[in-house]
Order: structure tokens, then sequence, then C-alpha cells
């Protein structure tokens, strides 16, 4: 339950956003990042922006997140 | 960082050195998940055996909390909006997914946000949001609550039973059957309350705090940490997952959730009330808490007979020592909350082993 996924930040409205997952796009709050700016990657947790991170790092927890995700599944 | 060979040739070293079993816990149900998914107990040192903590939020959150929700969506016009993981979880005699089997309101979100608009675009109904969880869930939870009064969204209130990790692990570091050398400690978890969280657990109970991240190679090159700790006597906070998590907490979630809740003691399941470790809904906010808008209490209830959920979440049995598992408990028709979650320890023992 506490495994964020990670997610390029692609829209930017206020508190909402988008951000893209292996071509898929998601809803997020962006309320705990306030300084995020489009093209950064965040780690998202229960549809909401817990950290800012690099790419790699978004690149490594998604790798995780798939291997862990469809085992939780 | 080193690649897994080598981290295991030195921990195999250092564990050498010491003549006893170390004993190490993860506090994070997706470690949980992760070390069995790995079979990463079976490359280890015979002398150090890994104990899963209470770090799964469905395990722990307690049965009279589903009751007072099962109670809530019996209400007429009543909608529990919740996480997809609390649904299965039985109270003392049923759970959401039954409830909603038999024609109740249960709406499952993925976030406290989608909760909210579910609220919005249903005026007619009143929307009851589950909150649970730990440091994670709590920001949401707040948010949507200090949205719900912004906006004067009257149709909207949350049932909480939010938890904090810190008091929980030092309930267990108290206990006189203690016997716990060191903590795997969350990742995620970790981004909201910050590394420097744990220093009152290394500094005041001495115990080595190691922060990780979720693959193989950070959960192995932190239990070769917590071993060389305790090999040196020491007692430190080291945080391997830096790339992520920061020493000092994500000041913009403790600035809402400061705002909207107040420490409690709270009662977790299988463990008992901990004090000042859980948050309650500040009276300020009372018209978005639901035990007060429905005027309704959360019921103490006891474990079902024969379940040994406690003691396995504090590390004096494995879940194999338990006489239910895996006969009259299992994943399909679970008895303790143990079993009931994916990130639960028994659940996790049952799948992998």
């Amino acid at each position: 339950m506490c495994l964020a996924y990670p997610g390029k930040v692609i829209e930017i409205n206020g508190c909402e956003g988008r951000v893209e997952l292996v071509g898929n796009q998601y809803n997020v709050n962006l309320v705990l990042v306030p300084e995020v700016a489009i093209g950064q990657y965040v780690l998202v947790h229960a549809g909401y922006a817990i950290q800012i991170v690099d790419e790699e790092v978004a690149r490594e927890t998604w790798e995780i997140f798939n291997q862990i995700d469809e085992k939780l599944a | 960082m080193d690649n897994i060979q080598n981290i295991l040739e030195h921990l195999f070293r250092q564990a050498a050195l010491v003549d006893r079993t170390i004993r190490i816990m993860e506090i994070c149900g997706t470690h949980t998940v992760a070390i069995q998914r790995a079979g990463i107990r079976s490359l280890l040192p015979k002398n150090i055996k890994l104990i899963s903590g209470p770090g799964c939020p469905v395990c722990v959150t307690p049965a009279g909390y589903i009751d007072a929700l099962i109670e809530l969506a019996g209400r007429k016009d009543v909608v529990i909006a919740t996480y997809g993981d609390m649904v299965r979880v039985t109270g003392s005699k049923s759970s959401l997914a039954a409830q909603r089997a038999e024609g109740r309101n249960v709406q499952v979100v993925v976030s406290a946000s989608d909760g909210l608009a579910f609220a919005m675009e249903n005026p007619g109904k009143q929307v009851v949001f589950a909150g649970v969880g730990f440091e994670t869930t709590t920001p949401p939870t707040a948010d949507v609550i200090l949205r719900a009064d912004q906006k004067t969204i009257r149709n909207f209130s949350a049932l909480t039973a939010h938890k904090l990790v810190i008091p929980a692990i030092e309930a267990l570091l108290v206990s006189p059957t203690c016997a716990i050398d060191g903590f795997l400690c969350p990742g995620h978890v970790s981004v909201l309350i910050g590394a420097d969280a744990y220093k009152p657990i290394a500094e005041k109970f001495l115990r080595p705090c190691v922060v990780a991240g979720f693959d193989a190679l950070q959960i192995i090159a932190a239990i070769d940490r917590i071993v060389s700790q305790v090999v040196e006597k020491q007692s430190l906070v080291e945080n391997i997952y830096s790339a992520v998590v920061k020493p000092e907490p994500l000041l913009s979630a403790k600035k809402l959730v400061d705002e909207v809740f107040a420490t409690v003691d709270t009662e977790w399941r299988a463990l008992g009330i901990i004090p000042e470790s859980g948050l309650a809904i500040k009276s300020r906010y009372g018209e978005f808490d639901s035990q007060k808008k429905f005027h309704i209490s959360i019921p103490v209830v006891a474990d079902p007979p024969g379940c040994r959920c406690a003691e396995v979440i504090q590390g004096l049995i494995d879940p194999v020592d338990c006489p239910l598992f895996g006969r009259r408990c299992t994943p399909i028709d679970p008895v303790g909350p143990c079993m009931v979650s994916s990130e639960g320890a028994c659940q996790a023992w049952y799948k992998y082993s």
C-alpha cells in the first residue's frame, strides 16, 4: 500500500496535474510538490505526487513497481 | 553501489562474527512482499532472521473500524469511498465486499481526491471516505478535508484510522519480550517523515535503522549495514535510498497534516492501544469527521479466536507457527488480518514459501 509509482509530469493546472507512465496518463494531485515543473518526474502514491526524482530513479522505480505490483495483484 | 555478490560476501563475513541470531524487522508491507518475492531469506546467513513487523496498514486497522464503516454503509444515502485494499478485510462479522454484494454502496477509489470528487458529483449522497494508512496516505486525507472545508462541501466526511510508524516501533521496543536487533525502514513512508525521524530509535533504543528502497540490492545492502552496525556495536540511522528519501520530512505534507489532525492514542489491530500513535481530525474540522457527523464510535473488538497475528507482527513467532496458518486460515478464507492483505506477513509467507 505504501509503494509509489513514478510518472512524468505533462500537465499542471494549479494543484492538479497529469503524469505519463509507459504511455498511459493519470490524474495526479501536486499539492505536496508545489515546486514541480512540467517534464520532471515524480513518485505518485494514492493519487498524490510525494517526491520529485530524477529520470534514472523514476526508471528504476518503475521496474521495481512492475515486479512487485504484479505479485500484489 | 556494489553488486549483490560482493554485498552478500561481506554480509556473510560480518554475520560470522556474531555468535547468535540477529533479528531484523522490516516495517513496510511492500518490503515484506519484496523480500518474499526475491527469496531474500534463502540468500542470507543462517543466523540472520527477518521479521515482518506491523507495516501493513490493512493488517493493523482494527476490526471495530471496519464494523463502523459497515454500520455507516447501512445508513440511507451513505456511500463508503475506500481504497481497494480495505474491501476484503473483515470486521467482527462482515467485510465491505460482502456488504457491497448485498447492495450497500461501497465505491472503490484510488485517491482521496477521487472520493471528494465523487461527493461533488453526487450531492444527494453522503460520502464517507475511509481514511486509513500510515504517513503516505494521511496528507491526502488532510488535503481533501481542507478542500471540502474551503468549498463548503456538506456531503463529504472521513472516517479516519491513520497511524504513525515511529510510535509503533517504540511500543514494540518497550515490550519486555522484544528481541529485535535492528530495523529495515520503509522507503516511501520515509519520504514523508524523513530519515531523521528514526533517530530516537537509534539513539534512545540503540537499534540500527537503515532506510532502503524496494529492490533486492537495496534490501540486502540494508541488511548488511544493520549487521555491520551490530558487529561494531553501533546504532545509527543510515539512508541508502537517498536519491528519494531526504533527512528531513516533507514539509508540505507536514503542514497539511498538522493543520487537520491531532496526535491521539489509537488502537492497532492485534497490538492494542499504542500511546500517541494515531491521528484524529481536529474539532475545528469536526463537520468532516464521520464519527461526529454520524454520531458513531469505533467499537473495540477482540481478535478472532486462535489467531496469532499479534505475535507474528511483533516477531515473536513466524506465520507457520500459528496453528491456523495454511489450514483454517488461507488467503482465500482468511481468519487473521495478516492473511487478508497481499502485504500481510502471513499472506506473503503463504504465497512464496
